[in-house]
């Protein structure tokens, strides 16, 4: 799994029946350093992340390993809203903060 | 399956039901060396490891077959904690490896 941020949502009318009603998140990928990165994906929300919320997000067909995305033509879900982490013993991200 | 090094925790409190109880860590990739390879990730910590400890993992679909409930969306999945490792006349070890931490 990686580390990203929520940065936006997308809209979209027209598309495969099978994602119809899925949430879908553009999420920024972040490092180790909580540096952003400049790639970003689309994923399928199975949590219920907002915007700004750092998550955790799953790719490949792991990504159809929800309730959400079983059987549906998803290679990337979100699976975790981050609260905090450390490298080391060094706090590098702090939610509440 | 690759070797990697712990670096670090991560916490989080929602998650997809069924992880529940499952630590997530950062790992390191190491290549043949000992040294970083590549980026680093976050795993679900099926065995008890902690920062420092080089274990071996599992990256894929497979890696939610390692968890106590299967049907996770999970893509890496740290199996086990690793002693010393042998590979072209060196050994990596958990004080001799060069790892970034």
């Amino acid at each position: 799994m990686l580390i990203g941020k929520v940065v936006g949502s997308v809209v979209a009318t027209r598309k495969d029946e099978k994602l119809e009603n899925r949430k879908l998140l553009v999420v920024q990928v972040h490092d180790q350093q909580n540096k952003p990165k400049d790639q970003y994906v689309v994923a399928v929300d199975s949590v219920g992340a907002g915007n700004e919320d750092m998550v955790l997000y799953a790719t490949g067909s792991s990504a159809r390993q929800t309730t959400m995305t079983e059987n549906r033509p998803c290679d990337a879900v979100i699976m975790a809203i981050v609260d905090s982490w450390d490298l080391g013993g060094a706090n590098v991200y702090e939610k509440w903060s | 399956m690759y070797l990697a090094r712990v670096i670090g925790r991560v916490v989080a409190t929602t998650k997809y039901p069924g992880l529940e109880g499952v630590p997530l860590q950062w790992i390191q990739p190491l290549d043949e060396h000992g040294a970083a390879m590549g980026d680093a990730l976050v795993a679900c910590a099926v065995v008890s490891t902690g920062p420092g400890d080089l274990v071996h993992f599992v990256d894929g679909r497979e890696a939610a077959m390692a968890c106590p409930e299967t049907f996770v969306p999970v893509d890496a999945a740290i199996l086990g904690y690793v002693e010393q490792a042998y590979a072209n006349g060196v050994f990596i070890g958990r004080e001799s490896a060069g790892a970034t931490r």
